[in-house]
């Protein structure tokens, strides 16, 4: 066994948290209260390298593997749960599902702009009666002539309604099985395209400086070609991107609990009760080491399923309990790191009351703990 | 033109630093160790020259194998090549041996500037830089905040800020820059970047393969010892200066720093 990463890694891990320290730390609080996307910090984020991680050269992208896509969302994770969700959905679930089941001609076309960051693309999955019973999709893509023919509605949409945004992948109803269940295929709808709207959604009470969207279909009108993949593979692209994008939320989770533990740390050894430091207080010093055992083993357990994923090996079950784990614990570490700054971890001035808010999505998004609690129960036989 | 960065590695500033039981050395066990800021200064100068005037930047670091960690963070950063000095009989060696053993691994290169950092941030000393522009014998400008290269690529103007005052030099090339804060905002390691380091070359070199006698090197042939290190004292509680109005304050200020701090 070996447990170390490799140099180009361990550079990866120091510039992304200096950049992240630098450039999202100083605006991140001042984004979030006035719910602003920053079209700064994502060009400045894009110019790093951030997006396209994992794709190949040939298209764009920096040709890096998952590991170390997973460390740059996890540092940027550990100072604001916002941008990391830009790029984390920029990654996985805007550019992973065009790179790993669009066609030469569609990967060519839209791949090369999505990694540079010049643009950022949405993943259509949830619809507001269709959450975690995702496959009950209603939005419909009916074959017109030589166009789909889409309508319906999508919702809680990440990175579609930025002036940048090129489009969105739409899980859309396009037929009836044989066994009669319904067919899904996934349609690339470009921004602008008639008959398609994207809203932004306010009022959230994380990620308030990543973009949300509802998407509107209304008899939007596309070419047959927009089709991704064979039709009715929706649901099979849709599982597989969904365990890549665990691996990300995994990472949200341990970069957000680093970032929690660093703070109530640095805080716990500065403030001072009753004549001395109060980490020095065994109740408090107790918190402390219990926040740096389960990072340990939430870094663990996520850098496993990401190695077994490099290495061509299943992954679906440790990317479900790497993503349980992950936001497990990052809940446990806000909830620490809020009590050891008492009234303080209250006020928007410290960024503990931010990562307390942020860590909710993680336990929602991507399959929320109960559905990850059923697809670990069905992968080790017991459901 | 061509442009050689010296690059030391340094424990990161925000490090806890422990002195040894030995009380002549500090722990390094938990220690982790970064590019020596003022060196990140002399990489992002020469890259930014090499931008404006082509040519090629070397990146040469002296110490363990885990430099390579720093030296490909340069090569990420856009460098082109890099050299590790290491040998074990390096260990203990102070400054004085360290600019000695850098001067042999440049003086065959083809280089029109040289950049060191003006100082190492971990033993404070300054050394390196004036010590190794000595056995080139090239010109040395210390502490410096902003660099022009004329457009023949044959002298160099520079800015050193003095006492609130800025003293401009120009000298002949080549010669060797010590980098000040101020001098520029260090790009970071992009991850194309990264990639690309991979590939570039980088050459380890020990003192046999520069012609160096290891007896010359080492804590026996220290010619600065160090007899101890201590903890810097502990900070004394500050205090407040009493008074009702900003006039009251003032006076009793002016009072303190009279009688009891003694500095008017």
């Amino acid at each position: 066994m070996d447990f170390s990463l490799s140099m180009e890694q361990e550079i990866l891990r120091n510039s992304v948290r200096d950049f992240a320290e630098k450039e999202i730390k100083p605006v991140a609080r001042e984004l979030d209260e006035k719910e602003e996307f920053s079209y700064e910090t994502m060009r400045k984020m894009a110019d790093l390298g951030l997006f396209g991680m994992f794709v190949s050269e040939k298209y764009g992208g920096q040709g890096m593997d998952y590991v170390s896509y997973i460390i740059a969302t996890e540092e940027i994770a550990r100072v604001d749960g916002s941008h990391a969700a830009t790029v984390a959905a920029g990654n996985s679930l805007g550019i992973g599902p065009l790179y790993y089941f669009g066609n030469e001609d569609q990967k060519m076309k839209y791949l090369p702009a999505l990694c540079s960051g010049e643009a950022l693309w949405g993943f259509g999955l949830t619809e507001p009666n269709a959450g975690s019973d995702a496959g009950n999709s209603k939005t419909t893509g009916a074959l017109d002539g030589d166009k789909w023919v889409v309508n319906g509605s999508k919702i809680f949409i990440t990175n579609a309604s930025t002036r940048i945004t090129s489009g969105v992948t739409a899980l859309c109803r396009t037929g009836t099985r044989e066994d009669g269940r319904p067919e899904l295929s996934c349609i690339l709808v470009e921004s602008g395209a008639p008959g398609f709207e994207a809203r932004e959604m306010h009022g959230k009470l994380m990620w308030r400086a990543s973009n949300t969207s509802e998407l509107y279909f209304d008899d939007c009108r596309v070419p047959q070609e927009n089709l991704l993949g064979p039709r009715g593979h929706g649901f099979y692209q849709m599982l597989q991107t969904l365990d890549g994008g665990r691996l990300s939320i995994g990472a949200m989770g341990l970069g957000g609990a680093q970032g929690c533990f660093d703070l109530a740390l640095k805080y716990s050894r500065e403030r001072e009760q009753f004549g001395k430091p109060i980490s020095n207080f065994q109740v408090n010093a107790f918190k402390l080491a219990d926040m740096a055992l389960e990072i340990e083993c939430a870094r663990l357990i996520l850098y496993k399923a990401c190695w077994l994923r490099d290495n061509n090996k299943p992954f679906s079950k440790e990317a479900a309990m790497a993503k349980l784990h992950c936001s497990e614990v990052m809940y446990r570490c806000a909830n620490h790191a809020v009590q050891l700054h008492g009234g303080y971890g209250l006020m928007k001035e410290y960024d503990v009351e931010r990562f307390y808010r942020d860590q909710k999505l993680l336990e929602i998004g991507e399959g929320t703990s109960e559905v990850q609690r059923i697809v670990i129960s069905r992968l080790i036989g017991a459901l | 033109m061509n442009i050689i960065v010296c690059l030391k590695q340094v424990p990161d500033t925000e490090t806890q630093i422990k002195i040894g039981s030995d009380r002549q050395s500090i722990v390094t066990d938990d220690i982790k160790w970064v590019m020596n800021p003022y060196d990140e200064y002399g990489v992002e100068e020469a890259l930014r020259l090499k931008e404006k005037h082509g040519g090629e930047v070397t990146v040469v670091g002296l110490g363990p194998k885990r430099v390579t960690e720093s030296i490909r963070t340069a090569l990420a950063m856009g460098a082109d090549k890099g050299i590790l000095i290491s040998d074990g009989a390096l260990d203990g060696s102070d400054s004085l041996a360290h600019a000695k053993a850098i001067a042999a691994a440049i003086k065959d290169l083809q280089y029109d500037l040289i950049f060191t950092g003006q100082r190492g941030v971990d033993d404070d000393l300054g050394i390196v830089g004036a010590t190794l522009a000595e056995a080139l014998n090239i010109p040395q400008l210390s502490l410096i905040v902003k660099v022009e290269v004329a457009e023949d690529g044959k002298s160099v103007k520079v800015q050193r800020p003095i006492e609130g005052e800025t003293l401009v030099i120009t000298s002949t090339l080549p010669a060797l820059i010590t980098a000040q804060k101020g001098l520029n905002e260090p790009r970071y390691a992009s991850l194309p970047g990264i990639m690309k380091a991979k590939k570039k070359p980088l050459a380890e070199k020990s003192l046999a393969d520069l012609g160096l006698n290891s007896a010359d090197f080492g804590a026996g042939a220290r010619k600065m010892k160090i007899l101890e290190l201590t903890p810097p004292p502990a900070r004394e509680a500050g205090k407040i200066v009493p008074g009702e109005t900003p006039q009251e304050k003032a006076a009793q200020l002016a009072k303190l720093l009279h009688d009891e701090a003694k500095v008017l």
